[in-house]
């Protein structure tokens, strides 16, 4: 079976599945992607999910340019929260762009 | 604005008073209707071609990847190939299929608007736009589901998918027990929608 799509768009890329990531804890003002409550915490690659029109831009009119690689990052809702009650594998993934990520 | 960015207007789902935003888009709504721009009657069709536009397919597909090992494998690795495959064309949308099993229950929100996988799912239900739900099943999943009469076992662990940015989801619930030698047919119809969101189970 051929890769999927995902990994074929994104060829160059800083991150692989495994790899341990933050999330920079920016605050910019204007339209972000990456939630206020994930900045700052660390997490895991669970995949690469390809390459995209930056959506910090097209929010703006622009055309996005250079695509910019997203992640899907698994993070420990424990990690996430320090009151989590649930179990210790219960876990939280979303999307981060590679700009919003650095190694950790 | 791209459609599936799209933020709703419809505040009868949540509680509280209007946020700044709804009474905003409310009063623009307002005004471009008093001033002859455009008719509620404009509104009401474009909300109702929404529904014409994506219908409700995914009971279809899980019910095949249910039978079909081999489908499952391949909705798993791409589910927007594996969907192009079955005939439904997702069009922009990349589809992330999350597969529950005995270990691990996958649930679905966008806590920064209401992204979710219209092309298989249709237009999403209020709850799953509302704030509280946004909101809560991010910090307290667990409190959250038993709500809607989901009760996980401690060792089964709970994944929440945050769907913020360019991927949708759908979760690939287990396949309940006493479901054996059924048609495709036959199982779709006790695949229900919230179960495709994640927030309950299918019942044979």
């Amino acid at each position: 079976m051929s890769l999927p799509s995902a990994y074929t768009e994104a060829p160059v890329r800083r991150f692989d599945v495994g790899d341990r990531v933050a999330v920079k804890a920016w605050y910019p003002p204007g339209h972000r992607r990456t939630p206020h409550y994930i900045r700052g915490k660390r997490g895991v690659i669970e995949r690469v999910c390809g390459a995209f029109a930056n959506p910090e831009e097209l929010a703006y009119g622009l055309d996005g340019e250079p695509k910019r690689v997203l992640y899907r990052v698994r993070f420990r809702q424990r990690d996430l929260w320090p009151d989590y009650s649930g179990p210790e594998r219960d876990a939280l993934e979303l999307e981060i762009y590679e700009h919003w990520l650095e190694p950790a | 604005m791209k459609q599936h960015h799209d933020h709703s207007h419809d505040r009868s789902f949540d509680d509280g008073p209007p946020s700044e935003y709804e009474i905003m888009s409310r009063a623009i709504q307002e005004l471009l209707v008093e001033r002859g721009v455009i008719t509620a009657e404009q509104v009401r069709m474009r909300m109702e071609q929404f529904d014409a536009d994506f219908p409700y397919r995914g009971p279809r597909v899980i019910a095949h990847a249910w039978a079909d090992p081999g489908f499952k494998a391949r909705l798993l690795a791409d589910g927007k190939r594996a969907c192009a495959e079955f005939g439904i064309d997702l069009e922009a949308e990349r589809l992330i299929a999350v597969e529950n099993t005995p270990q691990v229950h996958n649930v679905i929100v966008c806590t920064l608007c209401s992204c979710y996988p219209r092309a298989l799912l249709g237009m999403p239900p209020t709850w799953y736009k509302s704030e509280n739900y946004r909101r809560r099943v991010v910090r307290e999943p667990r409190a959250v589901l038993a709500e809607f009469g989901t009760l996980l076992p401690e060792h089964v662990a709970l994944r929440v998918h945050d769907s913020n940015a360019d991927m949708r989801y759908v979760v690939v619930p287990l396949r309940p027990a006493g479901t054996e030698g059924w048609s495709e047919e036959q199982l779709a119809r006790i695949i229900t929608r919230d179960s495709l969101v994640g927030v309950t189970l299918p019942k044979a």
